[in-house]
């Protein structure tokens, strides 16, 4: 299921976002053209926070826009500007480069290039934004999949004049593979094409027949230019026929946070509490994060790889005792029984408990320089365990421009994405990743130095929830 | 135009956390995986927000049983009075173990020279790395945040170190979903920072609402000061002022406490924690940018020390 919130027509627009032209207004009198003073003042601590990313190829302007989303939204700071205005200066440019506000590292700014993911933080009166700024060459796709794993909302960027290309394809598959939740089109330098909607409407639909295809649940296409300011923050005055919301304003008020009823319990377990004091003699807590769905006292649980099961009998919540938890809060869980919990174990409700298997098929980006081969032996990192694996077979290797999967039995290098067959030590319990995506990822890890080599996704994520099958990625 | 048009509603999910709670649950979990990991962790403590603000969390994470880290303050031998006395009160009050490494003790044996700018903030690496190397200690916590500073914004929450503590940006290890990887070998350890994801403003809204006390140099007081490069310095027998600065007595208070010689006071009226939030909400500057020399050395001044084992 594809719900495509572009709205790219006039008639569309004027049809069905009364709502979102309203809360454009109200932003923009309450924030944007504000001090940053009455922006933060109106902050109370109960905001809440999105973490998103960005992709872009090389000249779509992504520092740009960032730099655009930074300066616009009064995030960056008098000191911070006259840095990038001095080393601007400095290299005989006439106007700020914004871009110079996200090259962090020396070798960023001097090759004028950006090597690896940021992070950059800001904040408005509705939400505080946490944004991996990933960079956008080809041989970087390990840090677009590093980037786009803790997203809820990845913006894709397009250059107005080129359209879809090759790297859109690619950063839409990622988005899909990764099950980012939302996705959002910018269609950047529309100044370059006149602001002009038939080349908006045109792309925005190629995109969003082609994020169909890969499985992407969400799209919102927003016609944009970063350079000078258009539909970023502020609404443009140029692009009247486009109804929908800013970078930002959807940004705001995108849903973050699903339903937790909706999806099993799981708790890995991260470390055994005992203070053994006069105090709390016989206090034996789990410490550990929920990773998805829910935990109450009362509950019946399996506590895996060893099958047994117990009652929830208290939840310790950072200090106070509750009834009931939620994803993705950190929590101490006593049970009824005395059982032999460690690290590494899963706690998961007793009738929705993930099978233990020590046989995995999963989706796989390569992130390290040395190859994955068959026949390597691997470590394996899955919630709070770590096992030894065995990479049985690589079945097949992703190409890149068709986006349809290829006989790989050498192996997979570095940005490559592939299919491959694992056996583990001990049986682990996975599940899906497009189910559940904290507990159906894993890395692999090199036994010998400790690289982080491989990120793994159980399952075929690209072929939608409920399915650890064996689906194509279908080309676009 | 074919696409079907659905407009996303702009509700909040009722189970989204607070942006504070979301920070806190992550923070907590990245303590409770060191503990899990880790043979020897120590948290960098030197009395300032974000290291109290850490140890509040560890103490969170780990309760009702004791925190499972020890202490570890570098000294630069111009610490605020005020802060060692609530550094040795908080550590007495949790019954904590503390490591002192003192740069004082470096210049004494003639290991370190002082700087002719008197700064002693880069003096802090050696006696930071020396104290890790001889405790052998694999895990260490600082309060770094990555809006602090450009460099800082590439830091992973995990940071794999070499035996000379160095940071290498170009090889750190991606850091995916939130699977941390804490592998290392023999004489190797792993930065880590709790806090990455949190802002200044983030430290200031969960130290109100936790009701977390702090030295009262972060609020609004008369003192004797003195005006180098455009910063407030605390006159003091660390070495200010010098012939041709005067010191006034301004009210002043403090968004960052370093080392005396390279921490600057902004000029304040804020004596409570609500006034401390709307000044800071309002201010044009960054910390760093308002009250750290060091940091103006050079457009890479921090990555360069980082490099060489700066925390």
């Amino acid at each position: 299921m594809t719900a495509i919130t572009a709205t790219a027509t006039a008639t569309a627009a004027g049809a069905a976002t009364t709502g979102a032209a309203a809360t454009a207004t109200g932003a923009t009198a309450a924030g944007a053209a504000a001090h940053p003073a009455e922006r933060f003042a109106a902050l109370s601590p109960a905001t809440t926070l999105l973490r998103f990313a960005t992709a872009g190829s090389v000249d779509d302007g992504k520092s740009t826009l960032v730099g655009r989303l930074l300066h616009d939204s009064k995030s960056v700071l008098a000191d911070q500007l006259e840095a990038v205005e001095a080393a601007s200066r400095g290299r005989g440019q006439e106007a700020p480069d914004l871009a110079l506000l996200t090259d962090g590292l020396r070798a960023e700014r001097e090759q004028g290039i950006t090597i690896d993911v940021a992070y950059r933080y800001f904040a408005t009166p509705r939400r505080r934004f946490i944004l991996a700024d990933t960079p956008g060459h080809v041989q970087y796709t390990r840090n677009m999949v590093t980037g786009a794993s803790t997203a809820e909302l990845t913006v894709v960027l397009v250059d107005a004049r080129n359209g879809v290309v090759e790297q859109t394809r690619r950063h839409a598959a990622i988005a899909a593979l990764l099950r980012v939740p939302h996705v959002v089109l910018a269609v950047n330098k529309m100044d370059l094409v006149d602001y002009a909607e038939p080349v908006f409407a045109a792309i925005a639909e190629e995109f969003a027949d082609c994020a169909a295809r890969l499985g992407v649940p969400e799209v919102t296409a927003i016609p944009v230019s970063a350079l000078a300011g258009d539909n970023v923050v502020e609404p443009s005055a140029r692009m009247d026929w486009y109804g929908g919301p800013t970078v930002l304003e959807h940004l705001e008020t995108v849903r973050v946070a699903g339903a937790p009823d909706l999806l099993p319990a799981r708790f890995p377990v991260q470390y055994v509490i005992r203070p053994q004091t006069a105090e709390h003699p016989d206090y034996r807590g789990y410490a550990g994060r929920i990773e998805a769905g829910s935990l109450h006292v009362g509950q019946e649980v399996r506590v895996l790889p060893s099958g047994r099961t117990s009652r929830i009998s208290r939840i310790d919540l950072l200090g106070r005792s509750v009834s009931r938890a939620v994803a993705p809060q950190s929590v101490t869980v006593l049970l009824e029984d005395d059982l032999d919990i460690a690290r590494g174990d899963l706690i998961a409700p007793a009738e929705a408990a993930p099978e233990p298997s020590r046989d995995i098929r999963a989706t796989v980006c390569h992130l390290a320089d040395q190859p994955l081969t068959p026949g390597r032996r691997v470590l394996l990192r899955h919630g709070t365990r770590t096992v030894r694996a065995l990479v049985r077979g690589i079945d097949s290797r992703l190409g890149l421009d068709g986006l349809t999967h290829h006989p790989a039995p050498d192996g997979l290098g570095a940005n490559d994405i592939g299919r491959v067959t694992l056996r583990t030590a001990e049986p682990l319990p996975l599940d899906a990743y497009g189910d559940c995506r904290p507990t159906g990822a894993f890395l692999l890890i090199d036994p010998a130095d400790g690289t982080t080599l491989t990120a793994g996704m159980n399952g075929d994520p690209a072929a939608g929830p409920g399915t650890a099958g064996a689906a194509d990625v279908r080309p676009c | 135009m074919t696409t079907s048009v659905d407009v996303v509603s702009g509700t909040d999910s009722p189970y989204a956390l607070s942006h504070l709670d979301a920070l806190e649950s992550e923070a907590v979990h990245i303590f409770r995986e060191v503990a899990g990991e880790f043979e020897r962790p120590v948290i960098l403590f030197s009395g300032g927000k974000d290291s109290i603000v850490m140890l509040h969390l560890a103490l969170k994470a780990f309760a009702p049983a004791a925190v499972p880290f020890t202490l570890l303050h570098v000294d630069t031998g111009h610490n605020f009075p005020e802060v060692l006395q609530y550094r040795d009160r908080t550590v007495a009050e949790h019954g904590l173990r503390l490591h002192v490494a003192s740069v004082q003790e470096y210049i004494d044996r003639g290991v370190l020279r002082e700087r002719p700018d008197g700064t002693r903030n880069p003096l802090q690496t050696v006696p930071l790395t020396e104290a890790i190397q001889q405790h052998r200690f694999d895990a260490v916590f600082g309060g770094g945040r990555r809006d602090e500073e450009k460099a800082r914004a590439k830091e992973r929450v995990f940071s794999l170190r070499d035996e000379f503590s160095q940071w290498d940006p170009r090889r750190q290890r991606p850091e995916l979903w939130q699977l941390y990887n804490g592998r290392h070998a023999p004489g190797e350890h792993v930065r880590v920072f709790p806090l990455s994801n949190w802002t200044e403003l983030d430290v200031w809204q969960y130290i109100q609402r936790e009701c977390i006390e702090l030295p009262e140099i972060y609020f609004a007081h008369e003192r004797e000061v003195f005006k180098r490069s455009g910063m407030w310095l605390t006159a003091g027998e660390w070495g200010g002022p010098k012939a041709g600065e005067e010191t006034e007595k301004r009210l002043v208070r403090y968004r960052t406490v370093g080392d005396m010689s390279c921490t600057g006071a902004v000029d304040s009226d804020a004596t409570t924690l609500d006034a401390v939030i709307t000044e800071i909400a309002a201010s044009r500057l960054t910390e760093r940018g308002a009250t750290r020399a060091d940091d103006k050395m050079s457009e890479a001044a921090m990555e360069d020390r980082k490099r060489e084992g700066y925390f």
